[in-house]
């Protein structure tokens, strides 16, 4: 019984990290309709600020994260201007993909040169660092940290989309730009506000998850598989899909290593093949 | 017809004339120089870079020229193309480097065929050596490393130990070396766990091994990112508190992951052939020709010390043959030879051609500001455990 609690609770902590990580690409994937290979990358940067604010600069962590989610819109808004732009909708995934495979080269690149090839780690504050005793048994402290940051980010993002104007008008975009624009809605500051919102979900991500997903610069690449599956196993879009999405390949991934370790992911992509047999649009995903 | 035969033996003569003549030996070096590990291909470089800061570019009156070649990843069909490119492109009279053990197995096969010894400066599966007469190596093994790490375990009295290794060759043999070694005195193996190589998340496994009522884990993984999340993953989820030790061999704490790991991982026990704090004038006086060729006092590694020392054996063979394509010499030559390395006296043992070295038992400690790998207990003339019989 203890031992199903524990990876229960290993299970729910690696979920929310799939779930923080993988929703920016979620929405940029179901909203503005991108397949953005760049995800992992955009996360990596933020994950970089991060770290650099706390051991160069010497800031908190709450301050360093803020600067990291900001910092990474900042340097990637022009890169919205420029490039993705031209991707939305409209689009083939053919030159989507290229384009922003490209851009995760050109990242890992100067990331490499820049910063060098060793991770770079993410100091916790004391209060969160170490393990934390839970009654019966040890958890790393984060976990703590991290399950909060997922729960918040899931009811802020369905707060938002959901309940707000804003949202409202995202969601008339994406069912139909055209007559969303005649109605007089600016679906360019709608689409470059989804991509400034799904490049600071990315930079939340990668500091947040920065404890099982070590920042270094082929992360960018290295956990970019991950991130498509949740989406398309939650199905693009979806926050409560990307959420369901998370916990279960957290679950069957957290078991799987327990009990036959040396199947290494092996569990993980079963399930994902399992789902997307039974639910071809992901779990919750939108059938056209 | 005759005098087309003539002109063509001549053109052949002329052609071999001019390569026996051509003054500048070439050495190629594969190492990975981009990609996750990068940090250990410019180790390579650093360290021969140092080598030849100290000695000079010439040997004799022979001009010594490196070719660096990156294997990026364990690919061994493509290590096996960079090796035959540069054995025939490039005409190199030695080989060097190779990281991963796959890619020194592709490689071995043509070193007979094109006459080209090979100094293994990393890749650590004992069997390498055997693959072909024309290997030296300047490195470790796994089985070399982690036989000390077995008697350590029982000194400090150890019963029941947890193993948890990477799933692939080096793991592989760190795992039968320790159980092998451990069993013989007594001990008991209770859990073994093999890890994939991507495995970044090791709560699950710190579960297991905690279930399995180890008193101490030994682990081996390679150098790189998830040595990182191990190290944590082992103290965050509360068996180091529990009182459970870690024992590992040095590559788990390579000295550039050692700020990442921070206070947290001070008392961490491993063993292994070089430390960057090991204390000797050898040492300090390759620590200095790293820094002028430009290496980060951070940044250096063991690579860095097997690539000057293989330096060392490639100028000893190139001065045994007086530049001369002569594999057969150049390994003889450097057979049963010894010399005072960074690391501590070493020697190449003459029946298997890989290094004979010391190994020490070292704790992570706060020296000032760094944190160093300091060395507690010395193993001497440690032979490579897995050939020794």
């Amino acid at each position: 019984m203890i031992t199903i609690l524990s990876i229960a609770i290993d299970a729910l902590a690696f979920g929310m990290v799939l779930f923080i990580i993988s929703i920016g690409l979620s929405v940029m994937m179901g909203l503005a309709r991108v397949v953005n290979l760049a995800h992992g990358a955009f996360a990596m940067i933020g994950g970089y600020i991060a770290s650099y604010m706390l051991r160069e600069a010497g800031a908190g962590f709450a301050l360093s994260t803020l600067v990291a989610v900001l910092g990474t819109i900042a340097i990637l808004m022009p890169l919205e201007f420029l490039l993705y732009r031209r991707l939305y909708r409209n689009a083939d995934a053919f030159r989507q993909i290229l384009m922003t495979i490209g851009l995760t080269f050109f990242i890992i690149g100067i990331t490499n040169t820049v910063f060098g090839p060793t991770s770079k780690p993410i100091p916790l504050p004391e209060a969160l660092s170490g393990p934390l005793d839970i009654g019966f048994r040890m958890v790393p402290a984060h976990y703590v940290l991290v399950i909060a940051c997922g729960a918040i980010t899931a009811l802020g993002l369905w707060f938002l989309l959901d309940k707000t104007q804003f949202g409202t008008r995202i969601r008339a975009t994406v069912d139909n730009a055209a007559m969303a624009e005649s109605l007089g809605i600016r679906t360019e500051i709608l689409y470059a506000a989804t991509f400034a919102l799904a490049v600071g979900l990315a930079a939340f991500g990668g500091v947040l998850g920065a404890q099982l997903l070590p920042i270094e610069p082929y992360y960018a690449l290295r956990y970019m598989v991950i991130f498509l599956v949740v989406v398309s196993v939650g199905g693009a879009g979806s926050i409560l899909g990307a959420l369901a999405a998370s916990l279960v390949l957290g679950l069957a991934s957290t078991a799987g290593k327990y009990m036959a370790p040396e199947f290494g992911d092996f569990f993980f992509y079963l399930t994902v093949i399992l789902v997307v047999f039974i639910f071809p649009h992901g779990l919750l995903g939108a059938r056209k | 017809m005759h005098s087309l035969g003539r002109i063509l033996g001549a053109l052949v003569a002329s052609a071999v004339v001019s390569v026996a003549h051509a003054d500048t030996i070439k050495v190629g070096v594969i190492g990975p120089m981009s990609g996750p590990y990068a940090l250990f291909g410019q180790n390579f470089k650093w360290g021969i870079d140092a080598w030849v800061a100290e000695n000079g570019d010439t040997v004799g009156d022979h001009k010594v020229e490196f070719i660096f070649r990156d294997e990026e990843s364990p690919d061994p069909a493509k290590s096996k193309a960079l090796a035959q490119e540069l054995i025939v492109k490039d005409r190199v009279q030695y080989l060097a480097g190779t990281y991963f053990t796959p890619n020194a197995m592709a490689a071995a096969p043509l070193l007979a065929q094109g006459k080209v010894p090979l100094v293994v400066m990393n890749a650590a599966t004992s069997s390498i050596v055997e693959k072909s007469p024309y290997i030296v190596r300047t490195s470790f093994t796994m089985w070399q490393n982690t036989v000390p790490a077995a008697k350590v375990a029982k000194d400090m009295g150890s019963d029941k130990v947890a193993i948890a290794v990477s799933d692939y060759g080096p793991g592989h043999d760190a795992r039968d070396a320790f159980k092998a070694t451990f069993e013989e005195m007594g001990g008991e193996v209770v859990e073994e766990v093999n890890m994939p190589l991507s495995t970044t998340d090791f709560g699950p496994i710190m579960q297991r091994i905690k279930d399995s009522g180890a008193d101490t884990i030994f682990t081996f993984l390679p150098s790189g990112p998830p040595t990182l999340a191990f190290v944590k993953a082992y103290i965050d989820n509360g068996l180091k508190a529990d009182g459970i030790k870690l024992l590992s061999t040095g590559d788990v704490v390579t000295e550039p992951d050692l700020p990442a790991i921070g206070e947290a991982g001070l008392g961490i026990l491993s063993t292994y052939h070089y430390a960057v704090s090991h204390d000797s004038p050898e040492n300090a006086a390759f620590l200095e020709a790293m820094k002028t060729v430009g290496a980060k006092p951070g940044e250096v590694t063991m690579t860095a010390v097997a690539a000057y020392d293989g330096a060392r054996l490639i100028y000893e063979m190139i001065e045994a043959t007086d530049g001369k394509q002569d594999p057969d010499t150049a390994i003889e030559a450097v057979k049963g030879m010894s010399w005072a390395s960074p690391r501590g006296p070493v020697s190449i043992d003459p029946q298997t051609r890989h290094i004979k070295q010391n190994v020490y038992l070292r704790e992570v400690a706060k020296e000032g500001d760094t944190f160093i790998n300091k060395e507690t207990q010395t193993f001497e003339a440690q032979p490579d455990w897995g050939l020794a019989e």
